[in-house]
């Protein structure tokens, strides 16, 4: 199925290439550069591309292109699927997934690749099974194995391959067995010009992070579970016994896995938790605009609304912009006309706002539209749809772990204010 | 410096990482280079030092360097005598190293590779099953063609293997194998129908994947597999699932007929109404209707429902397509929500889901309609996922929505993204058309859009002004008078000529401004681009027509003009245009007819969707995404008018369940199975129910030959009875099937009785509903399925009710944890033979006299065990085969009657430990009366 794997960077190079069947060229890529160039954003480069003998399946994370090449049909979203899923491992291994990191661990990439993938089928994608067969690398195990010559990959064999929870390590144990979730909701929403909502979603995810000793099986239940509108598992969970009862049971992974993502059903109405009040004009004729935006918190049970970061894309008439911040910090960038804005903490007695003057390009027309402003913010403790967790119970094992659940809302990718 | 840094680049990484280690800066640049070039090469010979070093350490850091090389693109096959040597080693990283080596370059150094041949022979020897995996996995890899017998065998005794991990490796060296040598497809095909019938959720995914690639054509291998198919998919892990699914697929299209035959009388109302009822219900209706669905058809689409929860966005794709495909057509829109739910994903995935929708919604508004502001787009969104949204969005427009979609469509046009802008232009021109209702709405708003102030929307606007026009041409001279005059302020070409066809197609309704347009054309006409200048010939052609009183010299001036074009197509435009119109001599018949001609009625053009035809490719596949059939895309069969046998898919696991009448001896009585596989749960659960009142049922069962019962009370207010009923379970083939026969005793109503905690916790039990009342003296059956996992541990499990709770034990004997098995004694003593040795268990037992009929045999050895008997030609055999049901293990059971009432007791199967049990059951069950 997949053939080969480029990894290209940002400036077009290709800095590392696997293959699983017989070597493909690497100036199959040309094809790839070409499409890259084209595009004006590194997004619009196009997911899947023909070339004549074989298609170039590609996605984009931090930065960097992973490009599969396939050479028969199957499904797109099958390679596309895997390519992230890929990068998660990265990630998880290396805690960051770039360029630098990719090239330090070039021995343990090829390794994970190695064992990913047979004959360009997905073997192994488990991040359970894969840090058995090879140890992640870490600073003291790096010492260690320089200084004794032993290896990073596992000595033992992947017995989880063969079990029938084959998400779990065998033989785990731990001094202190605890147990956390997060409860993370995210709000999507487009809002007019006016205030009122168009659309507007929630979705969440349940992540959690198990450390627990031997085999234990946990069951989490909802104190509202008529919330949930549309869910998807992990695999771990008893879709049985879901359906049934609405009770998550299942035998978690060892360590941080996504338990369930979830979306709130649209019947539902949202309260976004903040509002906008703007008034940005440019006038006809003179080379100044006028711009002024105030942030408000709405409905939020009390809780503090954080981490605000306010970012809109200026029309390309825009020169400059000389702007006074009530608090907070902001920038622009001339070339991009990229204004960002970061606020920190809305304070419900002193809203903050941003104030200023924006110099036009002379003798330009003006600009016959208003920005779109994207807002992101993070709410600690409150999940915004009120899912409430009820009770976790853990079964099979005798010790009591320590349990904890947090909540947050943050916005999503698409909260965003029109103003126009 | 600059010569040695570029000496650095050509010398590739080895250099660079050299130059870095030995920094020491030369003044002379040619000197650089030059120790350069020896470093280098001394480089490549420390490698093979390393390499044949007797250290580990040194090896292995000699290796990842290579593998750090082989990962840049370099080539380091120079060094493959001295890798190779390592391939035994006992380090495993070291190991896999140089698998990783071995697998990049043994296609290029064929002969040197062969020296590995043997290690990797040995290992498939070894009894872990893992390095016998890994060898294969190696051994498969290495594209050398002289091996391929090698790999035969290996494949084929992999294919054989205890293992069921050792087996999906074998499934993947098929594939290997098969692109390097096509020529062994037949034999192949043949490990492929074995390994199919493999049990392990393991196999599955892959020599599905297997049969995808080497034979795909051949279907009737799938016929005896489909029904577990169906029943492993849940288990198997995602990316098998997708294969499966996509397999099934097809295959479903060739075998079962059409549920859309009701769909002529389908109608969007009848849609809607179902949006609210819940799509389990609905799959009842089904039956009233004349069309009655194939049951393995339902089976299909009941298993794979559940996986559009499914994490992997690929498994809720093809699940998706799948109801497409297959599902009657009220069903399609379970898949809504989920397909909607991926669009939060990552980028590509949008990608890929949005052109699916956007073919799916063409033809199905109703299915997305509730969703339409999940694409609404985003100012974030890349360009192409904009413009897909776009495309649904108009897909998706009617006579109730179109206001608010045209709203929307209103903030699009004034994004900052030029090109998007222009494509939401373009689909407010579909919309106008495709909604009459709307038409004049939408072009008057488009003649707003022409005072823009940028140019590409102006362009765009007035391009799909003139589309919307042609179709209604009558009273617009207005907009055409406000186009001709915006005409010297607009630039690109494509909008001039859509602006210079108007004017020239009604020019008679503008006849003073026609003419003064051909003017300022003649006068800028060298400078235009070419389509500007076709249309300007044109619309000369057309004027003189009808005006030639004005333009005559105009026309001749421009006609001159393109004659000597440096454009071929312009001059032979202008030749054919002066030939049609000035009359001479040669051309007197078609000049008659250049007015006919010229200004003929045109049909309008018809705005559609880019993706109204792409739903002859299957959906989610690669062709359907690129819109062009790809390499390898296997096409979907139309439904077969009549259904082929369905009987092919009977399986023999079935065909045994039949000998529930204590009839011995005859194996085959059809029967209808149908029931197993029929929609409802409920609908078992009568079935079980019909049987029962607790009295009766333990009565007439204990009549029953096969029947093995045991009683338990537990409480003095709940009694609980089980036993077994030798049936398959229905939830999971690895299940045994336990009917509970509930019978409240106590003198108030219990309510909420259900299955609470189990132990071991990993015990995979089908529990029944919760029972939500029961009212004293009644009882009622339920049936579960319990995985003992081919052991006789006993399952223990809380029963509660509502304010009790009790620990119940189900201890299964061994003969219960097998399902009876049909071969003929060919066959059994083939499998007898393969079963020797440490897997052969026998005792010589003395039987009761009663007992020393064959027919007395039977009976014995069925009462204790759930196998079947295999019909024997000679006297004094008698024999019974029979699987586990778990792993599916084969267990047989024979029995040699000696003189007197001697006989030998002999049970082969590779469980040993459920071999020495049986023996004692059937031992103790013939020795007494």
């Amino acid at each position: 199925m997949i053939h080969s794997l480029f990894l290209v960077n940002a400036s077009g190079d290709i800095f590392l290439e696997k293959h699983w069947k017989s070597v493909v060229s690497r100036s199959v890529c040309d094809y790839f550069f070409e499409a890259q160039e084209r595009a004006t954003e590194p997004e619009n480069v196009p997911p899947v591309i023909p070339t004549p003998h074989h298609y170039l399946i590609s996605v984009l994370r931090h930065r960097i292109y992973f490009v599969a090449v396939i050479q028969s049909e199957v499904p797109p979203l099958f390679v596309i699927e895997f390519l992230h899923r890929v990068v998660d491992t990265f990630q998880d291994y290396f805690g960051v997934c770039t360029e630098a990191a990719i090239k330090d661990n070039v021995v343990v990439v090829y390794e994970l690749l190695e064992e990913m993938l047979d004959n360009g089928f997905p073997l192994a994608t488990e991040s359970n099974i894969l840090k058995e067969l090879i140890k992640p690398p870490t600073i003291l195990r790096t010492m260690v194995n320089t200084i004794t010559g032993s290896t990073n990959v596992g000595e033992q064999l992947p017995t989880g391959q063969l079990s029938v929870v084959p998400w779990r390590r065998t033989g785990v144990k731990y001094t202190n067995n605890e147990a956390y979730f997060d409860v993370v909701e995210e709000i999507d929403a487009i809002i007019d010009k006016s205030g009122s909502t168009i659309t507007a979603e929630i979705q969440g995810v349940i992540d959690a992070c198990v450390k627990l000793t031997g085999m234990p099986d946990l069951t989490l239940s909802f104190m509202n579970p008529r919330l949930l509108d549309d869910v998807s598992f992990h695999p771990c969970v008893r879709f049985k016994r879901w359906e049934a009862e609405r009770i998550l049971s299942f035998i978690p992974p060892d360590g941080n896995f996504r338990l369930l993502s979830y979306h709130v059903s649209s019947q539902n109405l949202v309260a976004i938790p903040v509002y906008v009040k703007h008034n940005i004009t440019f006038r006809e004729g003179s080379s100044q605009g006028r711009f002024d935006l105030t942030l408000g918190p709405k409905q939020t049970m009390g809780k503090a609304v954080e981490s605000v970061l306010v970012s809109s894309q200026l029309p390309r008439g825009v020169l400059n912009a000389n702007l006074n911040p009530s608090q907070g910090t902001y920038t622009f960038d001339p070339v991009t006309k990229l204004l960002s804005w970061d606020v920190g903490k809305i304070n419900p007695q002193k809203l903050p706002s941003l104030k200023g003057t924006m110099s036009l390009q002379a003798g330009a027309s003006k600009p016959d539209e208003n920005p779109t402003i994207n807002i992101q913010f993070k709410i600690q403790q409150m999940a915004i749809s009120g899912l409430k967790v009820n009770r976790l119970d853990m079964y099979g094992e005798k010790y009591k772990p320590f349990k904890g659940i947090k909540y947050m809302t943050k916005a999503g990718n698409l909260c965003q204010f029109r103003l126009h | 410096m600059s010569t040695g840094a570029l000496y650095n680049d050509q010398g590739g990484a080895e250099a660079a990482v050299e130059a870095g280690q030995e920094s020491t800066p030369t003044s002379s640049g040619s000197g650089a280079a030059f120790g350069l070039f020896s470093a280098d090469f001394k480089k490549n010979e420390d490698l093979k030092e390393m390499l044949e070093s007797s250290k580990e350490s040194l090896k292995l850091e000699a290796m990842k360097r290579i593998v750090g090389l082989i990962a840049k693109g370099k080539n380091a096959s120079e060094l493959f005598p001295a890798v190779v040597k390592n391939v035994a080693s006992k380090n495993i990283e070291l190991k896999k190293l140089v698998y990783v080596y071995l697998v990049r370059y043994a296609e290029e150094q064929q002969d040197l590779a062969l020296l590995s041949i043997s290690t990797f022979q040995r290992a498939l020897k070894d009894p872990n099953q893992f390095i016998r995996a890994s060898a294969l996995r190696v051994l498969s890899s290495i594209r050398v063609p002289i091996i391929v017998p090698i790999m035969m065998l290996a494949i084929k005794e992999a294919a054989a293997d205890l293992s069921p991990y050792v087996r999906k490796t074998s499934a993947h060296a098929i594939q290997k194998l098969f692109s390097l040598d096509a020529d062994q497809k037949e034999q192949l095909i043949e490990v492929i129908e074995k390994l199919l019938k493999d049990k392990s959720t393991l196999v599955a995914g892959s020599v599905v994947m297997a049969f995808e690639e080497v034979c795909p054509d051949r279907i009737d291998l799938i016929h005896k597999n489909y029904r577990k198919l169906c029943n492993l998919l849940v288990d198997v892990e995602e990316w098998g699932q997708v294969v499966i699914i996509s397999m099934l697929t097809r295959y479903a299209r060739t075998q079962f007929t059409s549920p859309w035959k009701e769909g002529a009388m389908f109608d969007e109302n009848n849609e809607k109404a179902f949006y609210e009822s819940d799509s389990e219900e609905k799959k009842g209706h089904t039956e009233e209707k004349p069309y009655i669905m194939d049951p393995d058809h339902r089976l299909l689409l009941r298993n794979t429902k559940p996986l559009l929860q499914s994490r992997n966005t690929a498994v809720v794709m093809s699940v998706a397509q799948l109801y497409w495909h297959l599902a009657p057509k009220h069903e399609v829109s379970i898949v809504t929500k989920s397909l909607v739910r991926l669009l939060r994903s990552h980028r590509e995935v949008q990608y890929i889901v949005l052109q699916n929708i956007a073919t799916m919604s063409i033809q199905r508004k109703g299915m997305f309609e509730p969703f339409m502001k999940s694409f609404y787009v985003r100012s974030t969104d890349a360009t192409h996922i904009k413009t897909l949204k776009l495309e649904i969005l108009t897909n998706l427009a009617n006579e109730a929505n179109i206001s608010t979609i045209l709203r929307e469509f209103q903030t699009y046009v004034k994004s900052q993204d030029k090109a998007f802008a222009a494509a939401t232009i373009q689909a407010i021109g579909r919309c106008a058309t495709n909604i009459s209702e709307v038409t004049d709405t939408c072009l008057n708003g488009l003649v707003l859009l022409l005072s823009n102030r940028d140019e590409t929307v102006v362009a765009e606007s007035v391009v799909v002004i003139k589309k919307l026009l042609q179709t209604q041409p009558t009273q617009h001279s207005e907009i055409i008078k406000h186009m001709a005059k915006l005409f010297d302020n607009i630039t690109v070409p494509m909008a001039r000529a859509s602006i210079l066809w108007l004017i020239g197609e009604y020019c008679e309704r503008v006849p003073k401004i026609a003419p003064d347009v051909l003017r300022k054309m003649a006068k800028s006409f060298t400078a235009e681009e070419d389509i500007v200048k076709l249309q300007t010939v044109n619309l000369a052609a057309k004027l003189y027509l009808t005006n030639s009183k004005q333009t005559k010299l105009l026309t001749q001036y421009i006609l001159n003009l393109g004659k000597y074009d440096q454009n071929y197509d312009i001059r032979d435009r202008t030749r054919f245009i002066r030939q049609l119109i000035v009359p001479s001599e040669k051309s007197g018949a078609l000049n008659k007819y250049a007015r006919r001609i010229l200004l003929a009625p045109k049909p309008a053009p018809v705005l559609e969707s880019s993706f109204k035809d792409r739903d002859r490719f299957q959906l989610g596949t690669l062709s359907h995404s690129l819109n062009s059939k790809a390499t390898g895309y296997q096409e979907l069969s139309d439904w077969p008018a009549v259904a082929p046998d369905q009987s092919v898919r009977n399986v023999e696991i079935i065909e045994a369940v039949k000998e529930w009448t204590p009839t011995v001896g005859k194996t085959k009585q059809p029967k209808s199975d149908d029931k197993f596989y029929s929609d409802d749960e409920d609908e078992k659960e009568e079935e079980g129910s019909d049987s029962s009142g607790s009295e009766d049922s333990s009565s007439s069962s204990s009549e029953g030959l096969f029947m093995y019962f045991t009683m338990q009370m537990f409480s003095s207010c709940l009694a609980a009875k089980y036993h077994f009923p030798r049936q398959p379970c229905l939830y999971q083939p690895s299940m045994v099937a336990v009917q509970v026969i509930l019978s409240n005793s106590s003198d108030h109503s219990l309510e909420e009785i259900h299955i609470g905690d189990r132990s071991p916790a990993s015990l995979s039990i089908h529990c029944f509903n919760t029972i939500e009342r029961l009212e004293p003296e009644a009882s009622v059956t339920v049936s579960m399925g319990i995985d003992f996992s081919d052991s006789t541990q006993a399952a223990n499990f809380q029963l509660c009710t509502k304010e009790d709770q009790f620990s119940v034990s189900i201890q299964p004997a061994v003969g219960e944890l097998l399902m009876p098995s049909s071969m003929t004694e060919q066959d059994f003593c083939k499998e007898q033979g393969k079963l020797q040795g440490m897997n052969e268990t026998s005792a010589t037992i003395t039987m009761e006299t009663a007992n020393a009929s064959s027919q007395a045999i039977s009976k014995q050895v069925l009462s204790v065990a759930n196998v079947g008997v295999v019909s024997s030609s000679q006297n004094n055999f008698s024999r019974f085969a029979g699987r586990t049901v778990s792993s599916g293990a084969l267990v047989l059971v024979s029995l040699e009657l000696k003189e007197s009432s001697t006989a030998l007791l002999t049970i082969n199967t590779e469980k040993t430990v459920m071999a020495s049990m049986l023996l004692r059951d059937i031992k103790q069950a013939l020795t007494q009366a």
